[in-house]
């Protein structure tokens, strides 16, 4: 049995430890919005953040996530998660939206270490994110978007 | 969405409860009873059609029957239908159709999403049925108030009655108004009186997309289902020889392996497990005819072929004379490699099949074709059978397939294992699983005369075909020609006097699909590099050119004139930078892109800025059509700078996106998209951005090295500095 908190809950599961993470997030747990994209860390679309930090659950053994804070696109926290939201819908930025999981989460991570990244900034946190439907300047316009309304609210 | 998956009202569906009220048009209710029916608990609703709910709660649904895998017909197609109906925008909703003749393409005949059609095929149909519920609702509310429809108007959800000051929401007129007729004949709205057609509307799919809630194919979960992987032949067209499942077995979670029509699946609990165990399963394959298929021979082969005359698709005039004749001749040859679609989602499948029925999910955009496999591989009846469209992480073609077979592997696990199945691809399975944009290999001599000009083109296209075979063979195939091999080069636009395009079938095996923009894909850059290698011969401006050679009032040159004002063509540059220019129609509109990229001495290309003008007629919702271009400009650079789906020993290299690559963020180019101002018919956008972007970026590559592209991917070492 292995302990883990995702999203700020506790459980315990029986499964083999090798199991990628993003297989015990997605049918263990059910919350299917991190995506499978490669199976080995080369599109970013099962990015979560673990202890706050974006990785790739598709190639994290399930076993490296013991006794830590895994947080998914379901659960990630409004202050962070809420800019984000609202930009990408003033921006319309998804088109197919199965990677677009994986972007946010990419991008939370990146405006919670520099809350207000240049381009070059975004270019090196996303690159690791591949969007077929190509919304990539979508996404850099609502990263940005998304920096000025978190510095809005942080005001207020 | 959520509710025809709300999985844990399976019974419920599975019941097939019939609607309530509510008048259907040319609609059987009980086949598409699942989705209208869980409205009903609600409330009572107004059905007037198949494409419209209206609920006493105000809210108005719009079943879609295209498949959103990108493009944006769940918000589109509302929009049509709200415009016409009057309706409060903040209160429409969307439902994916379920499959029925009555969701079926307005000009395919079948239940389909693809060839950039869902607005243009929905714009006369779906307005229709949305001024039909219109009528409906002004009929009630004069009744209701004794006084003549012509008297009453509607805006934002009501129907108000000025003279007396009175008005009833739709939602408050919903149970009288599913009792009269719809009227025979209705008047769709002048242009003019737009409210959301035309403007840039958000989409109504975001929210799900960007929380997690967004259900794919690949999301769907049901009590007691298992998750398969299959082994396929490493080779296509090879088959299972024999098998040993004993260490398969062995890893813990896996319950079955069985054999089926396309290889052995490996059945388990989850991913994770029926990976191992088709790691460890033993399969000993007969390779079939492919066992040696080499990309290099190949090529040979289409070289040799290319000697042959083909199939003619066009000729004016006599070329071969008129080449004979000319002042200047220029020749090339041209390869472009299969390509994969590689849709972000794997292929995927879920399948319950039962005694008594049997459910599908899946991200599909061949409802249709889906549906009569699934009939077919269960034997059961049509009425027994139901196909539920989930969202599709992107489409491209490969989700239209006319085998079935992502569906068909599902569905034969369930009838043999006994339990809902969930087939998942990996991303190898994906990436060597076939049904490329197949190679094209292309052969061209042009001549022109003294002041420069074209007077004879000769062109050859060695492709497979994907329809040859196929029940879509009498429709595409004409006069031994396959319309999807040479469309673009068929239909040059440029006044060229002798012009001659023909086909040469090259040998079947691998499996090939249309892959969005289809021939277009590898047509548009053999004809505007050409076209520009041309101008160059004959010493002049590439634009300056291509506007001489087109009809004064083509949509060509009116794209063209946009895009070189918006790029400021001619306009100095940055040193080592340059531009190249292209533009064609596909799906019928106009696009026009100019490119501007430089070229490092390692041969590194970067691509800096892309402008592009578009004609596509009528806008319905501006913001859909400038993305749907945008990622039809990154779609094209993946293509020209990556995409390569190549064979050695008749297997496919390439597997995952580390060898196969995508373009990414830091690769971005900036992109300007400016839509022109059109009253010409109406076209589709999810693919015409496509085609001209790998010709303008080979001829921004040329204005800037002198050295000319002929065969994609662009590749770094013949554009490194000696």
């Amino acid at each position: 049995m292995l302990k883990l908190k995702i999203n700020g809950k506790e459980h315990s599961v029986d499964v083999s430890h090798d199991t990628p993470l993003l297989w015990v997030i997605r049918e263990t747990f059910g919350l299917t919005g991190t995506k499978f994209g490669c199976g080995m860390a080369q599109c970013g679309a099962c990015t979560v953040h673990l202890d706050g930090e974006a990785i790739r659950s598709c190639v994290t053994p399930v076993s490296r996530a013991a006794s830590k804070e895994v947080t998914t696109i379901e659960g990630l926290p409004p202050d962070v998660g809420e800019p984000l939201r609202q930009a990408w819908i003033a921006v319309d930025v998804p088109q197919c939206g199965y990677c677009q999981s994986g972007q946010i989460m990419a991008a939370a991570e990146l405006l919670r270490e520099t809350p207000r990244p240049t381009d070059e900034d975004i270019d090196e946190a996303m690159s690791g994110n591949i969007c077929r439907c190509g919304t990539y300047h979508r996404v850099r316009k609502a990263i940005h978007l998304a920096a000025d309304l978190k510095v809005k609210g942080g005001q207020r | 969405m959520s509710e025809i998956l709300n999985l844990s009202r399976r019974g419920f569906l599975r019941a097939g409860i019939a609607a309530g009220s509510g008048l259907i048009l040319g609609v059987h209710l009980s086949r598409f009873g699942s989705s209208i029916a869980l409205a009903e608990e609600k409330g009572r609703t107004f059905v007037p059609n198949a494409f419209i709910r209206i609920g006493s709660d105000d809210v108005v649904t719009v079943i879609v029957n295209h498949s959103e895998m990108g493009q944006g017909p769940y918000t589109t197609i509302p929009m049509l239908v709200a415009d016409e109906l009057d309706a409060d925008w903040s209160k429409v909703r969307f439902e994916p159709a379920p499959v029925d003749p009555a969701y079926n393409h307005s000009v395919y005949g079948l239940q389909m999403t693809g060839g950039s059609t869902s607005t243009w095929s929905e714009w006369d149909r779906v307005r229709k049925a949305g001024a039909v519920a219109r009528a409906m609702l002004v009929t009630d509310a004069a009744n209701t108030w004794g006084v003549e429809p012509a008297t009453c108007r509607t805006e934002n959800g009501f129907v108000i009655h000025d003279a007396s000051n009175r008005r009833l929401s739709y939602g408050q007129l919903v149970d009288k108004a599913a009792e009269l007729k719809p009227p025979q004949n209705v008047t769709v709205k002048d242009p003019k009186s737009f409210k959301i057609i035309g403007k840039a509307t958000k989409r109504l799919d975001t929210p799900e997309k960007i929380d997690g809630t967004g259900i794919f194919g690949i999301d769907v979960k049901l009590p007691g289902m298992l998750t398969a992987l299959v082994a396929r032949s490493p080779v296509f067209g090879g088959k299972v020889k024999s098998f040993n499942a004993d260490k398969a077995k062995a890893i813990p979670g896996v319950r079955d392996v069985v054999q089926i029509d396309r290889g052995v699946a490996v059945v388990a609990d989850g991913f994770w497990p029926a990976k191992k165990g088709r790691e460890a399963l033993e399969v000993v394959w007969d390779d079939g005819p492919l066992a040696d298929l080499d990309s290099k021979t190949q090529g040979k082969k289409y070289a040799e072929l290319a000697e042959k005359p083909g199939a003619v698709a066009r000729n004016d005039g006599n070329a071969a004379e008129a080449l004979a004749k000319g002042e200047k001749k220029i020749e090339a040859v041209y390869d472009l490699p299969y390509l994969a679609h590689a849709t972000m989602e794997p292929m995927n499948c879920v399948a319950e099949v039962r005694a008594d029925g049997c459910d599908v999910w899946v991200g599909t955009q061949f409802q249709t074709g889906d549906f009569q496999a699934t009939v077919q591989e269960t034997g059961l009846k049509p009425d027994q059978v139901k196909l539920h469209t989930t969202l599709l992480g992107g489409g491209f073609g490969r989700r239209a397939v006319i085998d079935s077979h992502f569906v068909r592997e599902a569905v034969q696990i369930s009838k043999i294992v006994k339990a809902p199945i969930k087939v998942i691809w990996t991303r190898e399975d994906d990436m060597r699983g076939g049904y490329y944009r197949p190679r094209a290999y292309h052969t061209v001599s042009a001549a022109l005369d003294a002041k420069g000009d074209p007077i004879a083109w000769k062109q050859r296209i060695v492709c497979q075909s994907f329809i040859a075979g196929t029940p879509f063979e009498s429709v595409i195939i004409k006069n031994g020609v396959d319309a999807t091999a040479v469309e673009g080069s068929n239909d040059i636009p440029y006044k060229i006097p002798n012009l001659y395009v023909d086909w040469q079938q090259a040998p079947q095996g691998v499996p090939t699909l249309w892959l969005r923009s289809v021939g277009h894909t590898h047509s548009a850059f053999v004809v505007e590099t050409m076209l520009d290698e041309l101008a160059h011969a004959a010493g002049r401006d590439p634009v300056e050119y291509r506007k001489s050679l087109l009809d004064k009032s083509s949509r060509q040159l009116r794209v063209l004139n946009a895009v070189t004002e918006k790029a400021a063509w001619g306009s100095p540059l940055p040193d080592g930078r340059g531009r190249g220019v292209a533009v064609h129609e596909s799906f019928g509109s106009y696009i026009a892109h100019v490119v501007e990229a430089s070229v490092s001495p390692e041969g590194r290309v970067k691509v800096h800025r892309v402008v592009s003008a578009v004609d596509c007629g009528p806008v319905v919702n501006p913001d859909t059509v400038k993305a749907q271009i945008e990622g039809g400009i990154v779609f094209g650079l993946t293509a020209a700078l990556y995409g390569e789906i190549t064979f050695e020993q008749g297997r496919v290299k390439q597997g995952n996106f580390h060898d196969y690559p995508m373009l990414r963020m830091n690769e971005m180019p900036v992109v300007e998209v400016h839509l022109v101002e059109s009253k010409d018919r109406m076209g589709g956008v999810g693919e015409p951005g496509v085609p001209p972007v790998a010709p303008a970026l080979a001829n921004a590559i040329f204005a800037v090295t002198g050295k000319r592209i002929r065969n994609l991917p662009i590749r770094r070492e013949e554009l490194k500095k000696a």
